[in-house]
């Protein structure tokens, strides 16, 4: 039996069943609820002041800085998990290349602290 | 032919097998989430000497099913300058991913959706699933509150998730393998993951804390500075889905891995008699970790913002990568035992108990001594 196919058909079923849930919920709650619109419930809350323009501005640049960095370090995880299973099958080689690799991306992390990229302001 | 199960033929059980997985998945989220709020009032009220809900039904219990109620009765305001699409389509991004990991929550032998080979992966995929989400709501909402909610959330949860994802490493190390029925099997006896990792549990569990945006990590809800951060603009049923269900269900899921992982899942007294003791198990170690969650959430007070990304990347990654070296030499040098692994992972951790308030009050007496020498630390001037 092709099991796992199988079980990604499971996944994809959850995941879709998940969406229609959703949309059946709000559907629910738009046929129940009530819809009295004016034009100050449709203004953007901004704590009871008039908004001043969107909030769709420009936004500080150290965001991206951590957003680069978290790709640097979610592509290493990638490659951490497949070693890990096959730990003891890859042996010692396999050790010291990931060591290098680990410390390869644990001397940029040390780069990014001593450029200031690591604080937040 | 093979029999399925109750004398079924495989097609026709395999469907419905299925089907009772989804529906079950369903029932517990929302039933999770009514009792979770529950709890998680009567629990703060009594640690802060209130009596908490108590109207509706005995002892209040109907206070949330009343609150459901309410919600889907609500008026659901969509504000004028929303991005239509992206507002609507949030609650499903944030909720999806969040049912989708329950497929593979082992919660007794063989009582598991489905038995992913690679089921921590694709866990760590969807629990970074959720940050989409929550960024496009906020940044769907048009709104400034909701705009900087959205955008610190994606910083916390991205950056969290990584000493996160080294602390699972750690555990597959010892495992030797990514799926969540192996794991649980590997720790049948008293000897479960969290006495031979403990570092790695310390390191998963604080960032469990902040990939669920829980206390003491909730800045992006932080309700004195941002309203209700990403979720400001939202209201009625959509509210609902995207807050009560999906960070219930979020916590759920974060405490079942912590249970699978290091504390042995549905192992327990009794399982090998009766399969299905082992879902009390299991149940009783989640809600014991939700009850945690609680329990910190009532004591202690929120982080700053550069105080929790300075933890994250200057504590927290740094020694998660450390401590896989570790894990993986000691297991090299020593293949048959795991005691030593056990022994560096405790040290790990008592140092890391030890160090950080040392450290803490290092840094805080340089900046005392630079402030009454009258200098400006370097961050704070540039800051301006």
């Amino acid at each position: 039996m092709p099991d796992y196919s199988l079980s990604y058909f499971y996944v994809l079923t959850f995941f879709v069943v998940g969406a229609v849930f959703v949309t059946v919920l709000l559907t629910i709650a738009r046929l129940v609820a009530p819809k009295k619109i004016t034009p100050e419930k449709l203004r953007t809350y901004e704590s009871g002041e008039e908004p001043i323009g969107q909030a769709w501005a420009r936004y500080p640049t150290h965001f991206y800085v951590f957003a680069l960095l978290f790709v640097v370090f979610d592509v290493e995880v990638i490659f951490l998990f497949p070693w890990a299973v096959l730990f003891r099958a890859l042996g010692g080689p396999g050790l010291v290349e990931m060591a290098v690799f680990i410390a390869i991306l644990a001397v940029g992390l040390y780069y990014a602290w001593k450029k200031d990229a690591l604080n937040w302001y | 032919m093979p029999v399925g199960p109750f004398g079924l033929d495989p097609l026709v059980w395999l469907p419905i097998r299925l089907l009772i997985a989804v529906g079950l998945a369903l029932f517990l989220i929302l039933n999770g989430a009514l009792l979770q709020i529950y709890l998680e009032r009567k629990i703060q009220a009594a640690m802060q000497d209130r009596i908490g809900p108590y109207h509706v039904g005995p002892f209040g219990l109907l206070q949330t099913f009343a609150d459901a109620i309410k919600l889907i009765a609500k008026e659901d305001v969509r504000a004028r300058l929303t991005d239509p699409y992206f507002f609507i389509a949030a609650p499903a991004l944030v909720f999806t991913p969040m049912l989708a990991s329950w497929a593979v929550l082992p919660f007794a032998h063989d009582v598991v959706g489905a038995d992913l080979n690679i089921g921590l992966l694709y866990l760590t995929t969807l629990g970074s699933m959720t940050v989409l989400g929550i960024v496009i709501a906020g940044w769907a909402s048009n709104n400034k509150y909701a705009i900087v909610g959205g955008l610190r959330s994606a910083g916390q949860l991205i950056s969290y998730e990584v000493p996160q994802i080294l602390a699972l490493v750690s555990v597959v190390l010892v495992v030797g393998s990514l799926s969540m029925v192996d794991i649980t099997r590997s720790q049948a006896g008293p000897l479960v993951n969290v006495l031979v990792l403990p570092f790695s549990f310390a390191l998963y569990f604080i960032s469990a804390l902040a990939e669920t945006n829980r206390t003491p990590f909730d800045l992006p809800e932080a309700e004195s500075e941002l309203v209700a951060g990403w979720l400001t603009e939202y209201s009625g049923m959509r509210w609902g889905t995207m807050l009560a269900l999906s960070e219930y269900g979020e916590v759920t899921v974060v405490c079942s891995i912590m249970t699978t992982l290091w504390f042995g899942g549905w192992q327990g007294p009794g399982v090998d008699v009766a399969p299905l003791l082992g879902v009390l198990w299991f149940t009783l170690k989640v809600y014991a970790f939700v009850l945690i969650f609680m329990w910190i959430r009532a004591t202690l007070p929120r982080m700053r913002i550069d105080q929790l990304m300075s933890f994250c990347w200057k504590g927290l990654i740094p020694l998660a990568l450390l401590n896989i070296l570790l894990v993986a030499v000691l297991l090299m040098a020593f293949p048959d035992t795991r005691i030593p692994v056990a022994i560096a992972s405790w040290a790990l951790l008592l140092g890391f108990v030890a160090g950080v308030p040392y450290v803490q009050r290092r840094r805080l007496a340089t900046l005392r001594a630079r402030a009454r020498a009258g200098q400006v630390p370097a961050h704070a001037a540039k800051a301006g």
